[in-house]
């Protein structure tokens, strides 16, 4: 029998319902979240069966909200924050970076902050400067947080149960053009470990590292270039903090080549960080230098040939690659 | 409001009346006592960086915790010194914290702005201007969400006025009557400018339009914000709401322990005044005497026990051995 098949927002559902129904302090609070189950209908039924006391709707206050959550996590709740456009993680910075970060650290280890924040990233949806950022390289930033970028929905589910059962505050990130991707998700329990990098495709050329829909960016330029008789690897860190270094390192020293992708910026960016990890951990087995792909260094522009000039695609990265395999 | 000259709260006999105000003595004068060797401490150069003291505040923070439960919830401040041994705190493992210490409540990673204590309710201290309303507002939330009883009170002084993120959870505190009470301590001064040089409108103002219950009272007289305190912390506790609560009072000292040369915010003679005229613990002691619930020599005698028990407590903490450097990178993660 073949697996089941759900899409990613099915499976990030059916995760948040899973943890529910096992753990009662596992609450959801944000905006638009209860009846409507947000404007991309992740949250769809869950207000049904848990009631608004458990899917709670809030006023537009981000950072009201986001405080409230740092508190209750605190205080025997488990709650699942939803920041609808990754870009308004700005208005919780304050609550994220200054409390819920530290608040372990600070006070000798006495209180923790259980919750996640689920938020979304991604271009190319036509929805200008202001709804189409990839910031979660932000987050990574900040000791105390840890920072998640699912990229199948068999991932999604798996890691935001371990997110939510989590004794830290872990920020979810959901690439909104992922939202309809079908994959297979097994019925019944499972988690995914924080931390713990996944080999998406085995190859023996080159390696594209890749986070969350650059996963299937990779994945399918590796299938453009196999036909080109170049065997692609293709891993996907799955968490950028804890990050699976000895992961990524290894397949660099194998491959020897290395390309890493993300939707973020590049400049002080995911791109940055991960190609210095591999400079400093297989240099010497490097047969080029390690090439970083990402959004350009622009505000996401509305105009769809601009938008999409933006970010790496399938064909991009394919010409990349094989530049780097075989110099004319 | 009750007055210097009020009769006793009706159904208490003198004898409990006597406990408790005495009580509230101490935990004043050891306020007082706390931060004057805190700055006796930093004028020796023993401790790291600064602190923030709560002097001439002492009937806020006591009368506020004086009507709270053990495990009822406080956030604080910048300037908590207050909050904390309010709601009972250790002064030894305090100093013990500022100086950096491992037997501090942080272990010495916290310091002055960081004093939490899951013991006491304090879910910490916040050096954020306003840093604390949500994480107060959530403890709230989880209270009224698991069915237990408990009520968080928010310290914040009238600077936090300025930060927006107040007015976003008192909003969803009235809208979700959570028991929660934000305490606005108005000692007049944002760091080193009058606060009506930062505040449009009125404080209480602010609350009022969310609908949420609003009361101000004498900050300097302890037994005046206790009765309002018991009046609203009982009507957070049977499902009534938040409730804010301004209090004027006023920073003897500086914004910090180095902020020593004033005179270009505020006069010496406006800090005179203050002190003289209102000071919270000499208006307590003039009451207690004057029903003859104590005298002038025993009071003395409290002030000096509670002055080498904070001498105690400074010798403990500087004795005290720092954490091991190994615990840098400890708990950075639960």
């Amino acid at each position: 029998m073949p697996d089941r098949e759900l899409t990613f927002a099915q499976a990030v559902r059916e995760a948040l319902a899973e943890e529910m129904r096992r753990d009662s302090s596992v609450c959801i609070i944000g905006e638009d979240v209860a009846e409507a189950g947000t404007p991309f209908k992740v949250l769809s039924g869950l207000v049904e069966e848990f009631g608004a006391k458990r899917v709670v709707d809030t006023p537009i206050s981000e950072a009201g909200f986001t405080g409230v959550a740092v508190g209750a996590a605190m205080t025997g709740l488990r709650p699942v924050v939803d920041i609808m456009f990754g870009d308004f993680i700005t208005l919780t910075m304050d609550q994220m970076v200054n409390q819920a970060a530290k608040a372990h650290y600070m006070s000798g280890g006495h209180w923790k902050v259980p919750m996640v924040m689920r938020t979304t990233m991604g271009a190319t949806r036509r929805s200008a400067a202001q709804h189409s950022q990839s910031l979660h390289a932000w987050f990574s930033h900040v000791p105390g947080l840890k920072v998640v970028l699912p990229s199948t929905p068999y991932d999604a589910k798996g890691l935001l149960k371990a997110a939510i059962r989590d004794e830290n505050p872990v920020v979810f990130f959901e690439d909104k053009m992922m939202y309809k991707l079908k994959g297979p998700v097994p019925e019944g329990e499972y988690t995914i470990q924080l931390g713990v990098a996944d080999v998406k495709r085995a190859g023996d050329d080159i390696t594209l590292i890749a986070t969350s829909s650059m996963v299937q960016v990779a994945l399918g330029a590796a299938m453009m270039l196999e036909k080109e008789g170049i065997s692609a690897e293709v891993v996907d860190p799955r968490t950028t903090w804890p990050l699976d270094e000895k992961t990524l390192i290894d397949s660099a020293r194998k491959t020897s080549r290395v390309i890493v992708l993300d939707e973020g910026y590049g400049r002080y960016g995911v791109t940055a960080e991960l190609a210095a990890v591999i400079a400093e951990g297989a240099f010497y087995d490097l047969d080029a230098p390690v090439k970083r792909m990402g959004a350009m260094h622009v505000p996401i522009p509305f105009s769809p040939p601009l938008e999409d000039a933006t970010v790496p695609t399938e064909q991009t990265v394919f010409d990349a690659a094989k530049l780097m395999c075989k110099p004319s | 409001m009750t007055t210097a000259t009020s009769k006793p709260e009706s159904g208490r006999d003198t004898a409990t009346e006597k406990e408790k105000w005495l009580h509230a003595y101490r935990r004043m004068m050891s306020i007082r006592l706390f931060e004057e060797q805190v700055n006796e401490v930093y004028t020796r150069a023993l401790m790291p960086g600064l602190a923030h003291l709560y002097s001439g505040e002492e009937a806020v923070a006591v009368g506020i915790c004086e009507a709270l439960r053990i495990d009822d919830y406080i956030t604080s401040t910048h300037r908590g010194h207050g909050h904390c041994l309010a709601k009972g705190a250790s002064p030894d493992r305090m100093f013990a914290e500022l100086l950096g210490k491992e037997a501090g409540y942080c272990r010495g990673k916290g310091g002055s702005m960081h004093i939490a204590d899951p013991a006491t309710g304090n879910l910490g201290a916040n050096a954020i201007v306003g840093g604390s309303v949500g994480i107060a507002t959530g403890a709230a939330f989880s209270a009224k969400t698991l069915g237990t009883d408990r009520v968080a009170v928010c310290f914040f002084g009238e600077g936090a006025l300025g930060q927006g993120s107040l007015y976003e959870v008192m909003n969803l505190a009235q809208l979700w009557k959570l028991p929660v009470i934000y305490v606005c301590e108005n000692n007049q001064y944002n760091e080193y400018t009058h606060y009506h040089e930062t505040t449009a409108g009125t404080i209480l103002g602010r609350a009022l339009a969310f609908g949420v219950e609003a009361a101000s009272v004498d900050g300097q007289d302890v037994r005046a914000v206790n009765e309002v305190a018991m009046r609203l912390v009982k009507r957070a506790r049977s499902g009534g709401g938040p409730a804010f609560l301004q209090c004027d009072t006023y920073r003897y000292s500086g914004h910090h322990v180095g902020d020593i040369n004033r005179e270009y915010y505020r006069s010496k003679q406006e800090e005179h005044l203050w002190k003289t005229d209102r000071d919270p613990i000499v208006m307590l002691a003039k009451w207690l005497i004057d029903r003859g619930y104590t005298d002038a020599a025993s009071l003395d005698g409290i002030t000096s026990e509670i002055r080498a028990t904070m001498e105690a407590a400074v010798k403990f903490a500087i004795a005290a051995p720092y954490p091991s450097v190994d615990e840098v990178e400890k708990h950075v993660y639960a």
